[in-house]
């Protein structure tokens, strides 16, 4: 049971909310509250667009725990327009349309279920090919 | 004591003028054509009473679609999620049977926390429901916005005739002061009984309905006293609405529905969405209506009559304003929706919607 991590990260993981530094303006994502430029302290809540491209990407086939019903499924480390990249599953995608480069907007997904069919519903952000 | 007669207590218009200040579709992508499905149970034989229903992704529930509908909506709408006091989302098939769609909902779109929350339940027309009690809470003054949505992943018994229309999908509207409007609500009546036509008890699965009661006493029965009332009231006829659109669990019967009101075919065409995604339920009607606000002038009188087993209808005249023209193109189109298609065999519907036991 993992309950108060998923409560804890409600908020960046459904809506992919970031922070911004306030002394040179880069957007970071996850938030960790320090400048990765500056080194400055970075708190504003930042709200990130949900617009990037595929940077790389590779197809899972033996899922981890959790994640086996949706298995296969096509991971990507995607490249937000404001910079940072973040690690997401790919979703409404077939894996052989997928491109580096390929646009792609932020969508809330089901992300997994916690244990079995009576732990809670886990849900967060994904990405899909942006038309 | 007499029992006063529903015309002398009809309309709903509140003191402040209210109206759809923005509002936002969702159907997923996969498509299941009716033929797949009697392909299975009938051997392809006899007529199948849609095309093709939405089917929604394993990763897919009302959760995430009333989230996307919502985005939608708030994108039109020009407003922060902030400024919502309310956000209802109804439906039959929220994921769980106890804790709400509509805190999730309301977290991620950023409406949390100070905002009413709660989830609707009147079978197809929850969604309706929560759009008059926007009415209520915006229109007394209590909120500038509020959110509704109706939205729903529904199920059919396999075999049951119930499959081949069960889809998912739905929309979100907020509703706002008339003068920050896309179109005002200018009334809405409500007519309710207790009929029993179709429902599920609690830890059941499936649906049942009393075939006998589905159709003449429940939805035409509701859908024309609702309509009928409406108008009289609004002293209008079918000739000074320019669409209407009514609750759609199969494609006869809201041509069936429309024509009795004396309404055309032009008139319901660009609403009647069932024959390509299915009936979905307490989104039916509603996402309807925003195909036809798509497309919208100012000036175009609409009107939405809802219907919701068990059962109740509710009707509502509509007024599009100016800044419909503005306002359309700032989320994706329902058409788009509709026309992003993946066509799924039976097989592969099984797994998606969870008919498979994996353990
Ligand atoms: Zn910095």
């Amino acid at each position: 049971m993992e309950i108060a991590r998923h409560w804890r990260l409600k908020q960046q993981r459904y809506g992919l909310v970031g922070e911004v530094c306030p002394h040179c303006d880069v957007k970071i994502f996850p938030p960790r509250d320090v400048c990765p430029e500056c080194g400055g302290e970075a708190k504003t809540l930042y709200t990130f667009s949900g617009k990037g491209e595929v940077y790389s990407y590779t197809t899972i086939y033996e899922a981890p725990a959790g994640y086996d019903e949706t298995a296969p499924y096509t991971v990507a480390l995607v490249k937000l327009e404001e910079g940072p990249l973040v690690t997401a599953q790919l979703t409404d995608v077939d894996e052989e349309s997928v491109q580096i480069g390929m646009p792609v907007e932020m969508v809330t997904r089901k992300l997994r279920q916690d244990g079995d069919e009576r732990g809670m519903l886990v849900y967060g952000y994904k990405f899909r090919k942006s038309t | 004591m007499t029992t006063p007669s529903p015309k002398n207590t009809s309309l709903l218009r509140p003191a402040r003028p209210v109206g759809f200040t923005g509002y936002g579709a969702y159907v997923p992508r996969y498509r299941l054509p009716a033929k797949e499905i009697a392909r299975i149970w009938t051997g392809g034989k006899g007529g199948t009473p849609i095309k093709e229903k939405a089917v929604p992704g394993l990763d897919e529930d009302v959760v995430t679609m009333s989230i996307e509908a919502a985005r939608n909506a708030l994108a039109r709408a020009g407003i922060h999620a902030h400024q919502l006091r309310a956000v209802w989302v109804g439906s039959e098939s929220h994921p769980y049977a106890v804790k709400p769609t509509s805190t999730i909902v309301a977290e991620a779109i950023g409406a949390v926390p100070n905002v009413q929350a709660g989830d609707w339940e009147f079978a197809c027309k929850a969604g309706t429901e929560a759009i008059v009690a926007a009415m209520g809470m915006v229109g007394s003054g209590m909120a500038d916005y509020a959110m509704a949505i109706g939205m729903d992943t529904a199920q059919g018994k396999p075999g049951d005739a119930l499959e081949y229309t069960a889809a998912a999908g739905g929309a979100a509207y907020i509703i706002g002061p008339a003068e920050d409007s896309v179109a005002v609500i200018q009334a809405s009546y409500s007519y309710v009984t207790d009929t029993p036509d179709f429902w599920r008890r609690e830890h059941q699965k499936y649906p049942e309905h009393g075939v006998r009661f589905t159709g003449e006493p429940a939805y035409f029965h509701h859908i024309t006293s609702a309509g009928q009332t409406l108008m009289e009231a609004m002293g209008t006829t079918p000739k000074d609405y320019k669409w209407a659109v009514f609750h759609q669990p199969n494609t006869k019967f809201p041509q069936r529905v429309a024509s009795q009101l004396g309404f055309s075919p032009e008139q319901i065409e660009p609403g009647l969405l069932v024959t390509t995604i299915g009936n979905t339920y307490s989104g039916s009607s509603i996402i309807g209506l925003t195909a036809i606000l798509d497309i919208a002038q100012p000036g175009d009188r609409i009107l939405l009559v809802s219907f919701g087993s068990g059962a109740g209808s509710d009707a509502f005249d509509l007024l599009v304003t100016e800044e419909i023209t503005e306002r359309q193109g700032k989320a994706r189109s329902t058409q788009d929706y509709i026309s992003r298609r993946v066509e799924i065999d039976y097989a592969e519907y099984v797994r998606m919607r969870g008919k498979i036991t994996m353990k």
